[in-house]
């Protein structure tokens, strides 16, 4: 451990305390939460941690009072993560929107579990991954990164914590029971302060600051309470002062930058890897502990004489759907194995307008998908 | 020759964003002579307005902090004071006050304000009681009497409204009071000493809505409403907050009922920060 109470070194922990451990690195100094299988983990070990760091933990009377006061807490200039499930997630949804609308840096992770409703609480699933997109009211954009493994839900949360500085958004981190659960090896190296992104500060004078005026990149700098800047931020349909304009013109000028500032932003937000994709007659699309899962599939296709490959989505939302659209071009067939009935599948059959054939292949949750299962998906598009 | 009437308005000016006047509110409303008691008694207390963060939910007392040239905080339906919370807790110097209505407080916002009140958050809650949910056009509320009507109780009331500070009390509040808008000199000592005052202070404002309640109610004029304040209040400080219930034509008791000593959710942090060898940001 490093002097400063952040961790170094190489351990042996679950994707939760990994997520925990990430967020620290990242420079997370306030998590409020409400206690949740199977994001659970992430709380205790936030409580545990935080004191140590310079930091506030607390656990709230519910999800939305944590989402609301990770909102409260980056105004005042802090870091802030929340982490919860399904049913939490549901929660969050009215003042996530509200972080996006007042532009607040914040993360929210979904440790996915299987629903509709209570569901299977200790299973995994990834049926929220369309309700990360769409699900509280308006029209926005937002950022959702997706792990696969303990090691990458640590690496990801710092890059969430990054990209929700930088854009001024919430990012979600979207993982699953299977890697919240999961222990494995994880490394954490020393981050130096310019691997951590910091919000943009207002360097005019109170009098002259408009809240809500952006530059080219379409990121408004941010004040925080108690600096002396007098702001108003509001949940309405505001102007640059951030003053409620209730007019067409006003909310079309609002939502399409708040829109555009990831739209127009994605190349610098999107990631994803790839194995084997040069030459694929045949690409699995998949995420999170799916992507490993197939990773064997395609070894195993590969071994029988398939040109397969994978494409592993790092980000989910925005939707990397240029890359799909290149690949349409010249592959035959995508297979979306995931851990739901078929949603980022929907985004890869748009992307890919019938050029190339998709397959999904589903499972409800409660376990993970078989590699035979997704093998004999690839064997039946090649066919 | 200077009255003190126009200096009383330079000051309250000050702490206005005079460029989004007008305001929303209708003519004979309460929440404006509140929002003057608030800067008055910041003017009072002598405090920086720079340190003073304001946050408001939804509903026509939701949209003070937008006219208030501090920073402030417009945000959903009912979360203020989680919302609050978070502000407080990442910057503890910050003077916090949430100023927001009753439904907003104590329907939908109803489990936010007992547990920030249970956790002695240090703040300063204003909540506007105006009987009835006046942005959407008058329904019925926690805090309707039994027997008023109101849009959505054509026939009258027939739920128990909460006793707020009674509630608020039970909670953890360690400073409560309840003042009709005619009380403005009380109140706005109240609100004095609840913002100097760590923990978790709750002060309820009795406020006329003529437009809505009142007209439903035979009190079609803000001044009718005043006159009712002026005829059925009895102050009675240090009143037992069982005993405050509001009746549809009772009298309403008013007066600071609470003013206790208790640790706040900081100064427990801190001590356990102490326990554990842990630091401060």
């Amino acid at each position: 451990m490093s002097e400063d109470g952040v961790l170094c070194g190489t351990f042996f922990m679950n994707g939760d305390v990994a997520c925990a451990e990430g967020a620290i690195s990242a420079g997370c100094r306030f998590f409020a939460g409400y206690p949740i299988t199977p994001a659970t983990e992430v709380a205790e070990r936030m409580s545990e941690r935080l004191p140590h760091v310079g930091g506030i933990y607390i656990q709230m009377e519910d999800e939305i009072a944590s989402m609301n006061a990770i909102l409260g807490a980056s105004w005042a200039g802090m870091k802030a993560m929340t982490a919860t499930s399904g049913p939490g997630f549901s929660l969050m949804m009215e003042n996530l929107g509200l972080g996006v609308m007042l532009e607040t840096p914040c993360v929210v992770v979904n440790i996915q579990r299987a629903g509709p409703s209570t569901g299977l609480p200790t299973l995994p699933a990834h049926a929220d991954m369309m309700q990360a997109r769409w699900g509280s009211h308006g029209s926005y954009e937002i950022i959702a990164l997706v792990p696969s493994s303990p090691q990458e839900i640590f690496d990801l949360t710092i890059t969430a914590f990054n990209l929700s500085e930088i854009y001024r958004v919430p990012v979600l981190v979207m993982s699953d029971e299977a890697v919240g659960h999961m222990s494995e090896k994880v490394v954490i190296s020393s981050i130096s302060p310019e691997e951590l992104s910091n919000r943009r500060r207002p360097t005019v004078a109170p009098e002259q600051y408009l809240p809500y005026k952006a530059d080219g990149d379409l990121v408004p700098p941010m004040a925080i309470a108690g600096e002396g800047y007098r702001f108003h931020v509001t949940g309405l349909t505001h102007d640059e002062k951030g003053y409620p304009a209730m007019t067409a013109e006003a909310q079309d000028k609002l939502v399409r930058r708040l829109v555009d500032k990831i739209r127009l932003n994605r190349r610098d937000i999107i990631r994803y890897d790839e194995v084997d994709v040069e030459d694929a007659e045949v690409v699995v699309c998949a995420y999170g502990i799916t992507a490993r899962i197939a990773r064997l599939a395609v070894q195993q296709a590969r071994d029988s004489g398939i040109r397969a490959g994978l494409l592993r989505l790092i980000t989910v939302w925005p939707f990397a759907e240029e890359r799909i659209m290149e690949l349409a071009q010249r592959v035959k067939a995508f297979v979306v194995p995931e851990l739901n009935y078929g949603q980022i599948v929907l985004e890869v059959e748009r992307c890919a307008a019938g050029r190339a054939t998709t397959l999904l292949v589903p499972h409800m949750g409660g376990s993970v998908h078989l590699p035979e299962t997704i093998l004999k998906a690839i064997k039946e598009v090649v066919q | 020759m200077t009255s003190n009437v126009s200096v009383e308005q330079n000051i309250i000016n000050g702490f206005l964003r005079l460029d989004r006047m007008p305001h929303i509110w209708c003519a004979g409303c309460g929440i404006g002579s509140a929002v003057g008691c608030l800067i008055k008694a910041i003017h009072r207390d002598g405090l920086d307005p720079d340190k003073i963060a304001v946050v408001s939910g939804i509903g026509c007392s939701g949209r003070a902090a937008g006219y208030l040239r501090l920073d402030s905080f417009h945000t959903t339906h009912g979360r203020a004071l989680p919302f609050a919370t978070g502000l407080k807790l990442g910057n503890p110097e910050l003077n916090v006050v949430v100023f927001s209505g009753d439904g907003d407080l104590v329907a939908i916002g109803g489990n936010h304000l007992i547990h920030t009140a249970r956790r002695n958050m240090d703040m300063t809650v204003i909540c506007i009681n105006n009987f009835n949910y006046g942005m959407t056009g008058g329904q019925l509320g926690p805090t309707t009497p039994v027997d008023a009507r109101s849009t959505t109780s054509p026939y009258g009331n027939i739920e128990t409204p909460f006793n707020i500070p009674y509630l608020a009390a039970a909670s953890g509040a360690t400073y409560v009071a309840r003042w009709t808008v005619l009380h403005a000199r009380q109140l706005e000592r109240s609100i004095a000493e609840a913002m100097i005052k760590p923990g978790f202070s709750f002060i309820e404002v009795i406020s006329p809505c003529p437009a809505l309640y009142g007209r439903m109610n035979k009190q079609p004029q803000g001044l009718d409403t005043m006159h009712e304040y002026q005829e059925r209040s009895i102050v009675r400080d240090g009143a037992d907050t069982r005993d405050v219930d509001i009746t549809f034509d009772g009298p309403i008791v008013v007066g600071k009922f609470i003013d206790i000593e208790r640790p706040t959710f900081w100064d427990h942090y801190r001590q356990l920060l102490d326990r554990v060898g842990g630091k401060e940001n």
